[in-house]
């Protein structure tokens, strides 16, 4: 059978229900009905909308006049889908919900969980969990700097970011034997210790970045095409960045010195000594400006946390909430039974609700978890940046030109799985 | 019966049509830049200075549907995409193949809820499906050299 014939007998899914015009209708101004201005969808197939995101665009010849988000397009359930598995194993799920910061997403879940049971972690993980938290942040970013650049027709850039990205996933791998979804950090601390050779592939990191980075900001901050296409576009004023709920990079580029790791220190960040930069002009430049300057930010906590890394074990002692290491299941009836509990049934969480939020690349990354007494979350739900950043698109656009409207995009740093999720 | 053997100092090679088109289509396939999720970041990382496609022939990544030849379903489908994959899918001239990457498009992974179609194959056709979540770079390459191999035995009648 050839390709065409096949494609012609499989299910097809659902015909698209057009909307009358008339529920449109309210998105676009006056002068869209008269046929003056041109309404324009793009995505959610296209390059530079770093997913599924779906614009649906007015232009004035080339300006946009309005611009409406149209999200959903990767919408995966994972919070309802929380709710039917245990703490332990609904933990999987947040790896995938932001994939550009897996790590960061286990962290602001255990960190939920370990509030509502009352959970100690050790200081080794506590630490452990920071430096993979920076690396993650970093290897973020570089996705962030080498697609953002790609967009604005920099293609050198991203073959670069890619390479330092993949001596982080490596580092990764090392850890946890998968280079995205590790689900590294438990509840309770660490699935298993660091392992050998890890400082030493920090610190090989550590020595090879500082320079990278400068290279990087040199290659941009000397081309005059990046210059003219990001000095003064996408202006978005401190109020109204706090108005409209931006945190993370976007708002810090407005000049708004808010960060969850200084603000609400968790995991012992108020142990390491970092900057928080800001911008002045809140444009595309100025988010790129923080960005860079974060990634540095970041190497110095990890240098530092590396320095205090303290020995000892990387999971809480609490049998009941956190499995037995291996070597005692062959000895120990109790390590067996507790073994068997945890992975069959779960541990029950008291009733109650819990708000944890953290710092992800993106800005606030929160965790709501509530507890009905039951070894399942009755109800989960991140507050994720993306979501709230998505939300100023329009502010920022309006005015610019569709070129433009690319890098605004670029430099919010939108991931669809976490605003969709 | 030795023709090539006389004919090889002029530099030329008999073969049959169908094999040297086949070869063709292999050579210079077009994937469509298009990424749903996780997924799109490990193809991102298949294109990129460490894995580089290109050593296949696939540097190319085109944005329009139209130009392109393989479709990477690289991420989750959910219920709101489907409807658009499959009108790229239409869009796309014949000849055209399918990689569903990922566990997600190929079964659901570890989704199974109201939002995630259970497989792209209920939308398209596939033609390879590459396991992992996210499946490596390598893995991805493994899938699409596989989808050569599977090309080169193809009948040039079954496009025509």
């Amino acid at each position: 059978m050839t390709g065409a014939e096949r494609a012609g007998t499989v299910y097809m899914s659902e015909p698209e229900k057009e909307l009358p015009v008339d529920e449109l209708k309210h998105l676009v101004s006056e002068r869209a009905l008269t046929g003056e201005t041109m309404v324009l969808n793009m995505g959610p197939q296209h390059p530079s909308t770093h997913g599924v995101l779906r614009l649906l665009l007015e232009l004035d010849g080339e300006e946009v006049i309005n611009c409406v988000p149209d999200i959903g397009f990767l919408h995966t359930g994972i919070e309802k889908n929380m709710e039917s598995k245990t703490y332990m194993k609904a933990l999987v799920m947040t790896d995938r919900m932001d994939y550009l910061n897996n790590l960061g997403n286990n962290l602001a879940y255990c960190l939920a969980v370990e509030k509502l049971v009352e959970l100690d972690v050790p200081p080794r993980a506590q630490v452990a969990r920071v430096i993979l938290a920076e690396l993650q942040r970093i290897a973020s970013h570089l996705v962030w700097l080498g697609t953002h650049a790609l967009d604005l027709a920099a293609m050198s850039l991203f073959l670069y970011c890619f390479r330092e990205r993949e001596i982080i996933l490596d580092i990764f791998e090392m850890c946890s034997g998968a280079r995205m979804m590790t689900t590294y950090i438990r509840p309770g601390g660490l699935w298993r210790d660091l392992p050998d050779g890890f400082e030493e592939a920090v610190r090989a990191f550590l020595k090879l970045m500082p320079g990278r980075i400068d290279d990087y900001e040199a290659m941009l901050d000397k081309n005059p095409l990046w210059l003219d296409r990001t000095q003064g576009i996408g202006v978005v004023s401190a109020e109204q960045a706090l108005g409209w709920g931006l945190t993370g990079p976007a708002l810090r580029g407005s000049g708004v010195a808010l960060d969850f790791r200084k603000a609400q220190p968790y995991s012992g960040y108020e142990l390491f000594d970092f900057d928080v930069p800001v911008g002045s002009r809140g444009d595309v430049y100025d988010r790129y400006k923080v960005r860079m300057e974060e990634m540095r930010q970041s190497l110095r906590i990890i240098e530092q946390a590396l320095e205090a890394l303290p020995a000892g074990p990387v999971r809480s002692n609490n049998r009941k909430f956190v499995p037995p290491p291996r070597s005692e299941l062959g000895h120990s009836m109790e390590a067996l039974i507790h073994h068997f509990k945890l992975w069959t049934e779960g541990f029950s969480a008291p009733k109650g609700a819990v708000y944890v939020a953290v710092e992800s690349p993106r800005g606030e990354l929160g965790c709501y978890l509530e507890g009905d007494g039951g070894p399942k979350p009755y109800r989960v739900h991140f507050r994720t940046p993306s979501f709230a950043s998505m939300q100023v698109l329009p502010v920022m656009s309006k005015g610019h030109l569709v070129a433009d409207l690319v890098a605004i995009i670029g430099s919010v740093d939108i991931v669809l799985g976490d605003a969709d999720r | 019966m030795g023709v090539e053997g006389k004919l090889g100092q002029l530099g030329v090679v008999t073969t049959t049509l169908e094999k040297m088109v086949n070869w063709g289509r292999t050579r210079a396939m077009w994937p469509m830049l298009f990424g749903l999720a996780c997924c799109a970041i490990e193809m991102m990382s298949a294109q990129a200075s460490n894995y580089d496609m290109s050593r296949f022939g696939m540097e190319l990544m085109r944005a329009s549907p139209r130009q392109s030849d393989l479709m990477i379903v690289a991420g989750r489908v959910s219920r709101k995409m489907a409807p658009v994959l499959r009108r790229l899918y239409d869009q796309m001239p014949d000849p055209k193949w399918v990689v569903a990457m990922g566990d997600c498009c190929s079964c659901g992974g570890v989704f199974n809820n109201y939002a995630i179609v259970p497989g792209v194959d209920e939308v398209v056709p596939v033609d390879v499906y590459v396991a992992g979540c996210p499946p490596r770079p390598e893995a991805l390459i493994h899938g699409v050299l596989s989808l050569h191999e599977k090309i080169q035995a193809e009948k040039i009648r079954d496009w025509s």
